[in-house]
């Protein structure tokens, strides 16, 4: 599998809320070559020496590009939110194994709570309208992509944390009901460690297959410095150390130690 | 003509000075898919124990002004895996290889080292600098009686030149440059890690799992520079600079300071083509300065 790094134009940048960027960048090669749920390794500024992993959230291979969304929540993501369309960014990827163990099954049900919500979406996309989602913010003021998921998927589930939005609550709440009722074939879920544990505990539960998309911070993002070590369980089930960015991000729910 | 970029290093012939670092290149299968690792003059493995190692739990990096620190605390899959599974690649490369040895006794660097003899190991970097685990590493490196006990029992069974690798973490780096010396090293690299620490002050709590972790990146250059220039001022084995280089200015300077080859580590994680970037200006600087060979640089600093 290719991978580039290479400085690609912006096409556009915009909003989704106070803290919340959206941004599409054209990279023919790179766009051609991702696959849902694998990261870019990003240059935010001249001033920062590591770069910062991000979800891919969208691959247009018709026009060339490939959409991310972020959160901005310290410096690097603070400087990146001040590039505007036509500003290049320097990017390294497609990197990670992303959802690709998905294309095994029909129909799913995706998972996300607030900034993990954006890589679901090209996964929803894949699933050609035999996926639902079940969406969790901290409040309505924090809700992004909603018509996004709207447009590609069969049913749309919003919770919030205050009730400002959608169901009151948590995102396992709805996915409880859903695997009594009618358990989809497999749940790709992307968000706090917290709710990733907890999706997966339900998944087992129900003996639904579980991907879940981990973070960890990373120096190369390639394989190579081991740095962005995660617990996960061998074939023995003994604990050992996997590499979020090169064995993931994307794991099976039932090889991470939460 | 262009100038002649190889050197020889004890006995061992690279075809360009520039080394990409143990522990930030794995053993050079990622970066091979950006390009040919053939490219490179050597490649310094990952630290290699007798036995696997998982390393530190997680955080094991953190960031800071032009620089990071690390703690990933010498994961690796144990000498004989790296035998087996890791040295076929590299063999059908054309770039040095480095072994970069470490343990926790004495005992277990003597194996390890030993397992390579008779591979197409073609160095080994002793790692004595590790500042990343608790017993071991740099407890090896930190004092000269200890340098020269490691380093002399290693060359006994060591088949391949024997380079060992110091740590800045110490009042005057010389003693321990001439200890390895001493010793019978052929070589010496320098510098490793700077230990450091950062502290999360929404949490409390230090940013690494480790509490704290080694320093590297272009912040550390200046101080590993002036290592390189005292060691290679004291030394008349070859010495191999390093810490924070990410240009070829940078290559040039740690040159001119004494070293004979240079290593390239952490400008690798922001920039995937440094070291070719870097041999590239190299090539250039010589060829505009009417240098017929790179080694005419090595030491050539004129002091006030
Ligand atoms: C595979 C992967 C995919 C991601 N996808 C997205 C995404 O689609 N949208 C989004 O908003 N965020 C995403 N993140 C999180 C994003 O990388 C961090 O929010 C970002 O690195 C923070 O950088 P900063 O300089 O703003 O923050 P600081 O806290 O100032 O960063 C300091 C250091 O810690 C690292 N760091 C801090 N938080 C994280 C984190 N959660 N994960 C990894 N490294 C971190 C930074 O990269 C940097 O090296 C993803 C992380 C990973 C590992
Ligand atoms: C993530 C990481 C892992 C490292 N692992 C090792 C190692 O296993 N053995 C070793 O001798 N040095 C190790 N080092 C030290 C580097 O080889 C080098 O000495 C140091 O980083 C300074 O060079 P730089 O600033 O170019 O990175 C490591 C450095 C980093 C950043
Ligand atoms: S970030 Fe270097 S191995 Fe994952």
């Amino acid at each position: 599998m290719a991978v580039y790094q290479d400085d690609f134009p912006i096409v556009s940048a915009e909003k989704l809320s106070d803290t919340v960027f959206d941004f599409k960048v054209s990279c023919p090669q790179l766009a051609s070559d991702a696959f849902p749920g694998q990261f870019i390794h990003v240059i935010c500024s001249a001033e920062k020496l590591l770069r910062r992993p991000i979800s891919i959230c969208e691959i247009d291979k018709t026009n060339s590009t490939i959409r991310f969304v972020f959160e901005q929540r310290g410096e690097g993501t603070r400087l990146l939110s001040g590039k505007k369309a036509g500003d290049t960014l320097n990017i390294l990827g497609p990197l990670g194994k992303g959802f690709t163990a998905l294309y095994a099954y029909d129909s799913a049900v995706v998972v996300g709570g607030g900034i993990g919500v954006p890589p679901l979406l090209e996964v929803a996309k894949s699933f050609n309208g035999a996926c639902d989602a079940i969406l969790g913010f901290r409040n309505s003021e924090a809700a992004i992509l909603i018509d996004d998921f709207f447009d590609v998927c069969g049913d749309v589930s919003v919770t919030t944390d205050d009730g400002s939005l959608g169901t009151h609550g948590f995102v396992t709440d709805v996915l409880r009901k859903r695997l009594e009722n009618d358990p989809p074939q497999v749940i790709a879920a992307c968000g706090p460690t917290i709710m990733l544990k907890n999706v997966a505990a339900l998944a087992k539960m129900y003996n639904v297959d579980c991907y879940v998309s981990l973070e960890e911070r990373m120096g190369c993002g390639v394989g190579a410095c081991l740095v962005c070590a995660c617990r996960t369980r061998d074939e023995n089930g003994d604990i050992k150390h996997s590499h979020v960015c090169s064995d993931g991000p994307v794991f099976n729910a039932e090889e991470v130690a939460f | 003509m262009s100038a002649d970029l190889s050197v020889n290093i004890a006995g061992v012939e690279f075809k360009n000075p520039v080394i990409t670092a143990s522990g930030t290149f794995g053993f050079g299968e990622e970066y091979n898919k950006f390009y040919s690792i053939s490219l490179l003059g050597g490649i310094s493995c990952k630290g290699t124990t007798l036995y696997p190692r998982e390393g530190n739990p997680p955080v094991r990096i953190a960031e800071t002004p032009m620089g990071i620190l690390n703690s990933v605390g010498l994961q690796n899959p144990g000498v004989d895996e790296f035998i087996d599974r890791h040295l076929p690649f590299l063999s059908q490369h054309d770039a040095v290889i480095i072994a970069n040895i470490a343990g926790s006794t004495e005992d277990e660097y003597v194996e390890a080292v030993r397992r390579l003899n008779g591979t197409c190991v073609d160095m080994v970097e002793l790692n004595i600098s590790c500042p990343n685990v608790k017993e071991g590493g740099v407890a090896f490196g930190t004092k000269p009686e200890s340098v020269e006990k490691i380093t002399s029992a290693v060359k006994k069974v060591c088949e391949q030149p024997l380079m060992v690798k110091l740590t800045p973490n110490v009042t005057d780096i010389t003693e321990t440059a001439l200890a390895a010396e001493a010793a019978g090293a052929d070589a010496v690299s320098l510098i490793n890690t700077l230990t450091g620490m950062r502290i999360d002050i929404k949490t409390g709590r230090p940013v690494l799992h480790n509490n704290i972790g080694g320093m590297s990146g272009p912040a550390v250059f200046p101080v590993a520079l002036r290592m390189v220039w005292q060691v290679a001022n004291k030394v008349s084995i070859p010495v191999v600079g390093m810490g924070g280089i990410s240009t070829w200015q940078n290559a040039v300077e740690m040159l001119l300071a004494g070293a004979s080859a240079i290593q390239v580590g952490t400008a690798c994680f922001n920039d995937v083509f440094a070291p070719l970037k870097i041999i590239d200006g190299l090539r250039k600087y010589l060829d505009e300065n009417g240098y017929s060979s790179v080694s005419e640089l090595t030491g050539g600093v004129e002091i006030w």
